[in-house]
């Protein structure tokens, strides 16, 4: 079988992935990237690039992404809905196809009044829902949104979405999940789990409904670097659950990094063996040094 | 309801300068809103008159964004305008250039900030409902509109980010697709979720039509 990316590769073998997050740089300079993807080479099936995350001005996830990609590592390129309308996002789609992007992430984007341009008008034109389906369509029947026909190239891209089981309203997570499958999704890219408990939950509705056999889902899991990043992340970012066990493990720790970096560990062995769960996302936020020890401690080396 | 708020009043004052002023107000939208109505007309006279800015007269239209009534009543005020360099509107966006098409020998001033379409949810609070999107699809969710009141305009569902019922954009304000679901869930219509909502027709928006 021909697979479109190494992702699919490795999902479709029933192998656990491994996906790494590499934030892009707050200024042109390319070896900040070049670094991040020597260090966390071989430690991936894929590397997601994210697209200005938090709202804050950073080198296009494009550009990352081909930097990525002459270096020979497989990126998924993340593409928001908040600062492109359904021109540029499907134009990016056929340009990102056509450099050799072969996973493109789908999401709404986070508001912009969150990060250092609060003044900027978003766009949000379509949403991600909407966002998977308008690819979908490009990839299976060569159409553009408007029924526009594509003329020549249909961009072969394996399509990934984000869900987050923590949110509000939660009994509307899983209708959510499914939604973005029946618009196109191929893998699905959680929030970061520290709550392992509420993410059975969210997984044992998603096995009962059979998702688990329609979609990747591919875990997210973030190694907490202080105990000021556990507060930050605890208390002001929207739709994360830190539970008070993990924050007290920080807060009372002689040495926190080390702390979040076992939690980190433990949640790794605790996610991978749920049932339905295909792949491990790690974001390690301006921490990818921490990637290739946690991915080794963790037995996932070497990758298929 | 076009929700608009009074300028600053040093703003407003740098605008002004100190040239003679006719002051234009509004029957309904700005007196709703207590920023165009005749009592504070009247407040913005007096206000005026104590930075010894001479006020030739004022009036309050009905509503301001009637163009020919605007010309009816304008007419009956020749005088007071004539002797005015700068007309202070005290009204919605639309009611200013209304005025802005009769009135064309002195500079007009924009007194108001307009926000939006919105409910007065009592007095002196507003909330914007609408945006006016030419193609209204409220019955889809309820009866509430995610286009105007998601700060990301979601139609597929909510982003997540809500805590507590709020949007995690303003702790202020409901998340709507809270709403929307709690509404649904009551009415036993949760399916209506379920759907694949395809991308909003902006070209019926007023965007593209500017005139009926």
């Amino acid at each position: 079988m021909n697979y479109r990316s190494n992702l699919e590769r490795v999902l479709s073998k029933g192998k656990l992935a491994v996906t790494a997050e590499i934030g892009p740089p707050k200024g042109s300079d390319p070896d900040k990237i070049t670094r991040k993807g020597e260090i966390t080479k071989g430690c991936a099936d894929a590397f997601n690039v994210t697209d200005n995350q938090t709202a804050v001005v950073r080198m296009s996830s494009m550009a990352c992404s081909c930097i990525l990609l002459k270096m020979g590592l497989e990126p998924v390129m993340q593409i928001t809905c908040r600062d492109r309308n359904r021109i540029a996002l499907q134009s990016d789609v056929l340009g990102a196809s056509a450099i050799g992007i072969k996973n493109i992430l789908c999401i709404t984007g986070d508001h912009q009044s969150f990060g250092n341009h609060p003044e900027s008008k978003g766009v949000y034109d379509i949403d991600s829902i909407q966002f998977i389906q308008t690819i979908k369509n490009m990839r299976g029947i060569g159409v553009f949104q408007s029924g526009d026909k594509i003329l020549s190239g249909k961009p072969d891209i394996f399509i990934g979405a984000a869900a987050n089981p923590f949110a509000d309203p939660y009994e509307f997570r899983v209708d959510r999940l499914e939604k973005k499958i029946e618009a196109g999704a191929d893998f699905i890219q959680t929030q970061s789990i520290f709550n392992v408990n509420k993410f059975n939950i969210w997984m044992d509705e998603v096995r009962s409904r059979g998702l688990d056999r329609k979609v990747h889902i591919i875990a997210g899991v973030t190694p907490l670097k202080s105990l000021k990043m556990a507060d930050r992340m605890r208390f002001h970012i929207p739709g994360v659950d830190i539970p008070e066990h993990v924050a007290n493990r920080m807060k009372n720790s002689g040495d926190p990094k080390r702390e979040g970096y076992e939690i980190a560990l433990e949640l790794i062995n605790d996610i991978k063996k749920i049932k339905g769960v295909h792949g491990l996302h790690i974001t390690a936020l301006f921490w990818e040094d921490v990637i290739p020890s946690l991915v080794r401690e963790s037995g996932f080396l070497p990758r298929p | 309801m076009i929700i608009t708020k009074q300028k600053d009043f040093n703003e407003l004052l740098s605008s002004v300068g100190k040239e003679p002023v006719f002051i234009v107000g509004c029957s309904e939208c700005a007196t709703m809103c207590h920023t165009g109505g005749e009592k504070e007309v009247l407040e913005m006279k007096g206000a005026l008159e104590d930075k010894n800015i001479p006020v030739t007269g004022w009036v309050i239209l009905e509503p301001a964004c009637h163009l020919q009534n605007d010309k009816r009543i304008l007419r009956k005020y020749k005088d007071e305008v004539n002797k005015a360099n700068k007309i202070l509107v005290l009204a919605c966006g639309n009611g200013i250039q209304t005025v802005s098409e009769i009135i064309e020998n002195a500079e007009v001033i924009a007194g108001n900030d307009t926000l939006f379409l919105g409910e007065i949810k009592r007095a002196n609070e507003f909330e914007k409902r609408c945006n006016m999107c030419g193609d209204c699809i409220e019955d889809l969710f309820g009866g509430f509109c995610p286009v105007s009141r998601c700060p990301k305009s979601m139609l597929n569902g909510p982003c997540g980010g809500s805590i507590d019922g709020k949007c995690e954009v303003d702790s202020n304000i409901d998340c709507v697709w809270d709403l929307i679901y709690k509404r649904l869930k009551e009415k036993k219509q949760l399916q209506l979720l379920k759907i694949i909502q395809e991308p909003k027709d902006w070209s019926k928006s007023t965007e593209t039509r500017r005139a009926l």
